[in-house]
């Protein structure tokens, strides 16, 4: 919400050309259609031209002489023109929705990927909804202002200057005449164009504080009942309405004056064409077709001036999110694999896996310092070994450095400074493929993707056996829940998995882990609860995924913490206390004090569940 | 259209009427002017140039000057571009007034639906808000109302502007030449069902790619918010090909759907132009045989070319309008749920009773009971714990005392006062109820602090936040009081939204303050600081306090202990300890756990000594 309404208070500011010109570029593919859009524009606007030259025809050759010798001919060309400009219409139009949508798939497939290459330091700046709007509407309104805007500008200025030179050639006097409004025209063109965007961004504005009013009183109706806020609130809504009204009622007016006020310029042309042009009828001079033609062009001259305008207007609007969606096409990911690496062990997408060596498992932290982008110090001089198959339990304070930690060992990031080693080796020494592929993680908040059971389960290996994905399933318990489902494991589970409970998003996300059958693993303990049975169920599948792999474990639950191997008190980005939960408990420090505190509290929570249980 | 939806459509135009008809009545005068200048044209073309007599009615066309053998023409031809230009300056202002009028009167009706669909969605119950599905809702609220804005400015507008357009060109063109009227509207009709029909397909082509739209952005979201599961298996390649499928699909669904409209444009294009040569050519043939003049031909082709587009406009409002029908349905569908209400003469009695809860059972809807006849009494000024398992019923207890539901069966009374019979919002504000997962306003926090209290001065701000222990967060936060919190601001956790929160009912100032575990994210040493000013502060309030910390219950006058939405026991905390239950068992395992620690890590220490370890 914040972001858009940064984006809409954005000030005026100038066009910048070049960033249209690289997008441009950018689209070399669609090159070749818009120029045959560019031709298509070029027919319809003679189309336009030659229309009023028809009807000067009409009355010239036939009506006044009363001659209709080869007015068929003349309807037969007529009908070869419709043909032609319906053609033209057709195809432009046609050819112009394949451009902006092509457009949008190349950015948003180049956007994609480059999104799967980005280091999770990105991520922690960008939130998701921010990167949603940008890969979303942002790409949809360029690709749209590229096909299109175009096409436009194409059409006002070939329109322009064919009718410009066919005006002259037909009568030079008559012709400066009716130009004489076009400078006019553009002027006040200018003039409205700025003020209506200008309204129109203060509705828009608007009618987003709006929408945030709505959504905060639906998500705060409950409060709101409660604290007795409702005729308050009611009275801020009121004024944001009469706000909205007032700007859009303003934009309205502004728009509803501008076209009468250009219509009242061409009429002047109109004006003109008429008496002028039959004095010199009168005169004969000119012919009275030509006086008819004359009078339909000085009206035609208004809107190529005013698309003109508003496309500018749009360009001018979309510069903002043209830059951002640049920004993010254009982003360095600062993790990279060096080319010696790549050279070795293949990049993201094409791994070559013959040359991986076997992971063992034994992690070191040699003198570790880590930084984030704003220079917040997290670790500094870190120093662990951990050895193969042990596991590790991380407790401490939140922001205390633990998810640095387990991020490190991921290589979500890098070091600072110091190395991290794997089985004694750099692990940027190695490729990123190499490390992930080996690694097993499962999440805080589980993430499932689209689709069925099973192809979650599988979802590292969609080519493993169905019947390995059944055993692993089998393994941590999932599997009872799993053939409760209509379809068991070939049940949909929704996007991102919503319609299995936490507690079974869960399982299947262990389940997932131990048929990637990862050397290290990772698990970033859920806090949020779960009932009873599900709790038991996750306990025991925890405790049959870590077994033989090396673990490190965020941990949050008593019953975990105390299966660990080595547990680490994390504070302030150091080893605060160390050993097991009966040594650190004799040791009554800050361990001691964590556990009474917090732990004491889940146990009765707990009791309390145990007791809820029907 | 459903009766219901027209009362609704009805209502809205009835209540800006005035502005209504202006605009409809500008718009005949626009409409009328428009045609005029062609006719100026004719005038000119046969009166003038062609020597045939004025086209004026009388008594008018005593206006037309004549030219006179010879005489000086450019003085009545200036005469007529004057004309022109008057006429364009009068139907400049007509048109003025109808946009600026039309968007008034839909710009209100658009903001009374929003206003309306507010306070309504406001007073709605707390069952409802229970259930309800906040985009859903936002969406109809937004959206929908601007679809029935649009319609009422852009649609009714349009139907009502090419009725006039069609009624007037045929009053104008029918006395000229019925003939040539006839065949310059027949390929009309054709058009405007033309464009129904197929304009439909393409919504219908355009409703498929928004949904292929839809799915890719679901493909989207769940990569970018599973972003580290994908690394974390190495799948980035499958992802990608997983993106490209939908991204492929949302195109191609596009590009097929421009496809149908670029034929859609093409054909009508087609038709029209037709339409234009068939006029023409007659025009012709009546033209050579004297039957019309040079000046007809051209009112003819002007009027022809004026009225292609507005009725294809038509075609594809029409088949467009039931968008609009639809949008009012989903917001009639909110205003048609009823709001809460109070007995009429509502009591607003002294709150400062004894809080009694008779023989109370509670389900919420469709649900079972939770409450199973459960009979307590609170007395004024004493401070009750309650401790219970999940599901027992806690959370409803504070919720029937602020009568956000009311129960089944049984009375609860304050003072001897039903609750029933109470104004609602005069209880609320006497109760003070702080929930464990509070809400805040896209507010600054100071602002969110005085919520309930907006007379409350900076200093009872200060001192609030300072008994709820947010004094120092907020004041040490960058922007202080003025920060900015809530959906739009900073997050703040959840600690510090529960102090925010107590903080904020505190400034209420309650008869009866209810917390329903709204400490449950504070640690327990800030915890005890808060009771400790609480203690202070509500000398003389009734206090019940929800929770399942020992610490916060054993300093209750009195503790609750529910069990199956039933009373299982009540005492003091030195009554209950020593009697087996829940409290019991939970007082063990918070108070009692260090010592089965303490055996535990004795035991280990043998273990150790032992070597299994």
């Amino acid at each position: 919400m914040s972001e858009f309404y940064a984006e809409e208070q954005a000030p005026d500011r100038k066009l910048n050309f070049s960033i249209w010109f690289r997008l441009l570029k950018d689209a070399r593919s669609q090159w070749k259609r818009l120029g045959f859009i560019a031709v298509m524009m070029g027919v319809l606007a003679i189309v336009d031209i030659v229309v009023p030259l028809m009807t000067r025809f009409v009355i010239d050759r036939y009506v006044l002489p009363k001659d209709t010798s080869g007015l068929w001919l003349f309807v037969l060309v007529y009908l070869a023109m419709i043909a032609m400009q319906t053609y033209a219409v057709y195809k432009f139009i046609d050819q112009a929705g394949r451009v902006e949508f092509s457009i949008a798939y190349d950015m948003r497939t180049r956007g994609f990927r480059k999104l799967q290459e980005l280091p999770f330091s990105y991520y922690d700046r960008m939130p998701v909804g921010y990167l949603m709007s940008r890969m979303t509407s942002d790409i949809s309104h360029l690709a749209d202002a590229i096909g299109w805007s175009l096409v436009d500008i194409a059409y006002a200025l070939i329109f322009l200057i064919i009718a410009t030179v066919v005006m002259l050639v037909i009568n030079w006097q008559l012709a400066l005449g009716v130009l004489a409004i076009v400078p006019p025209i553009i002027l006040v063109t200018i003039f409205f164009q700025k003020r209506i965007l200008k309204a129109q961004r203060e509705v828009r504005k608007m009618n987003a504080q709006i929408t945030g009013a709505f959504n905060e009183g639906i998500m705060g109706a409950k409060t709101t009942k409660s604290l007795v806020r409702e005729e308050e609130n009611f009275k801020e809504f009121s004024e944001l309405t009469g706000g909205m009204r007032r700007a859009s009622v303003r934009s309205a007016t502004l728009s509803s004056l501008f076209l009468p006020i250009v219509l009242a310029i061409s009429s002047l042309a109109s004006a003109f064409a008429l008496a002028y042009g039959s004095n010199q009828v009168l005169k004969g001079a000119l012919s009275l077709g030509t006086v008819t033609a004359f009078v339909s062009y000085s009206v035609m001259f208004f809107h190529p001036i005013r698309d003109i305008a508003y496309i500018f207007g749009e360009m001018q609007r979309m510069q903002a999110a043209a830059e951002r969606v640049i920004g993010l096409l254009e982003t360095a990911p600062d993790i990279q694999d060096t080319p010696d690496v790549e050279e070795k062990y293949g990049d993201n997408f094409h791994p070559k896996r013959e040359n991986w060596e076997e992971l063992n498992g034994e992690i070191t932290f040699e003198h570790v310092t880590f930084r984030y982008k704003d220079g917040e110090q997290v670790l500094e001089d870190f120093n662990l070994h951990v050895k193969p198959g042990e596991t590790l339990a991380l407790v401490g304070p939140t922001g205390a450095g633990k998810s640095t930690i387990v991020n490190l060992i991921c290589r979500f990031y890098e070091p600072t400074e110091g190395r991290i080693l794997i089985d004694g080796v750099d692990y940027r020494e190695r490729s990123q493929l190499w490390l992930q592929s080996n690694l097993g993680y499962v999440l805080q908040e589980p993430r499932l993707f689209s689709g069925t059971v099973l192809d979650n389960i599988r979802y590292a290996d969609p080519q493993a056996p169905e019947e390995q994905a059944h055993a692993a399933a089998r393994m941590v318990d999932a599997e009872r829940f799993i053939l409760k489902l209509e379809k068991g494991y070939d049940t949909p589970v929704g996007e991102g998995g919503s319609r299995l409970s936490t507690g079974e998003k869960q399982l299947v996300s262990f389940a997932r882990a131990i048929l990637h059958n990862p050397r290290l693993f990772v698990l970033d303990e859920a806090t949020s609860s779960v009932d009873t049975e599900t709790e038991q169920d996750i306990q025991h599948a925890i405790e049959r995924t870590l077994s033989g792999r090396t673990s490190f474990i965020i941990a949050h639950r008593l019953s975990t913490i105390r299966s660990a191997d080595r547990i680490l008190f994390i504070d302030d980005g150091r080893i605060r206390e160390e050993g097991t939960h009966r040594e650190l408990m004799r040791k009554k420090g800050l361990y001691y004090e964590l556990y009474t505190n917090q732990f004491q509290e889940e146990a009765s929570r707990d009791l309390l569940k145990v007791k809820a249980a029907p | 259209m459903k009766t219901r939806n027209k009362r609704l459509l009805a209502k809205l135009v009835k209540d800006n009427a005035g502005l209504f008809v202006g605009a409809a009545l500008c718009t005949v005068a626009s409409v009328f002017l428009g045609f005029m200048t062609p006719a100026v044209l004719a005038e000119v073309l046969d009166h003038y140039l062609g020597g045939m007599p004025s086209r004026l009615p009388p008594p008018f066309d005593r206006w037309a000057l004549d030219l006179g053998a010879g005489g000086n023409a450019l003085g009545p031809l200036l005469g007529a571009g004057v004309v022109i230009i008057l006429i364009s300056l009068v139907n400049g202002v007509c048109s003025f007034y109808k946009g600026r009028w039309t968007a008034m009167a839909s710009e209100n009706a658009a903001r009374s639906l929003r206003d309306k669909l507010y306070s309504h969605l406001q007073e709605l119950p707390f069952a409802y808000h229970s259930q309800a599905s906040t985009g859903d809702l936002v969406q109809r609220c937004t959206s929908d109302v601007d679809n029935v804005r649009r319609f009422l400015s852009f649609h009714l507008m349009n139907i009502i502007t090419t009725a006039l357009m069609v009624g007037i060109a045929l009053a104008l063109m029918l006395p000229i030449s019925a003939k040539v009227t006839l065949v310059s509207l027949a390929v009309m009709p054709l058009l405007l069902v033309f464009s129904m029909v197929f304009f439909k397909k393409v919504i219908k082509a355009f409703r498929g790619a928004d949904d292929a739209d839809g799915k890719m952005s679901a493909v989207l979201q769940e990569n970018l918010t599973g972003v580290r599961v994908v690394r974390a298996f190495g799948q980035a390649q499958k992802e990608i090909e997983r993106f490209d499928d939908a991204n492929r699909d949302q195109r191609d669904k596009f590009i097929s759907s421009v496809h149908l409209e670029a034929g859609y444009w093409g054909l009508s294009d087609a038709l029209s132009s037709v339409q234009i040569v068939l006029t023409l050519v007659v025009c012709i043939f009546e033209a050579i045989a004297g039957r019309i003049s040079v000046g007809n031909l051209v009112v003819f082709t002007s009027y022809i070319g004026m009225l292609v587009g507005p009725i294809r406009q038509l075609g594809r409002i029409l088949s467009d309008g039931g968008r609009s029908m639809v949008a009012l349905e989903r917001i009639d569908d909110i205003l048609r749920q009823k709001e809460e209400t109070d007995l009429p003469e509502a009591a607003r009695p002294d709150l400062s009773g004894d809080i009694v809860f008779d023989n109370v059972t509670f389900r919420y809807d469709g649900g079972q009971d939770i409450l199973k006849g459960l009979s307590f009494t609170i007395k004024s000024g004493e401070t009750v714990a309650i401790l219970g398992a999940t599901g027992s019923g806690k959370s409803t207890i504070a919720l029937l005392l602020q009568r956000m539901y009311r129960p089944q069966s049984g009375r609860i009374t304050i003072g001897g006062h039903d609750l029933n019979q109470m104004d609602r919002k005069y209880l609320r504000s006497k109760v003070g109820l702080v929930l464990q997962e509070p809400f805040l306003y896209s507010k600054t926090i100071y602002d969110n602090l005085r919520i309930a209290a907006p007379q409350a001065q900076r200093a009872e701000v200060e001192q609030a936040a300072r008994d709820a222990q947010a004094y120092d967060f907020i004041s040490e936060s960058e922007k202080g009081w003025e920060t900015l919190v809530g959906e739009r601001g900073v997050t703040l956790s959840g600690g510090q939204k529960q102090r925010a929160a107590i903080a904020r009912t505190l400034l209420k100032g309650s008869d009866i303050l209810v917390f329903d575990d709204s400490l449950s994210a504070v640690d327990t040493q800030t915890d005890a600081l808060i009771r400790r000013n609480l203690k202070e502060r509500r000398k003389g309030v009734t206090a019940i306090i929800i929770s399942h910390r020992i610490l916060t219950l054993k300093e209750a006058d009195r503790i609750l202990v529910l069990e199956d939405g039933r009373l299982a026991q009540e005492g003091s905390h030195g009554e209950l300890i020593a009697r087996p239950g829940l409290y019991q068992r939970i007082n063990n395992i918070q108070s009692g756990l260090s010592e089965e620690e303490e055996a535990a890590l004795d035991n280990a220490s043998f273990q150790a000594q032992r070597g299994t370890v």
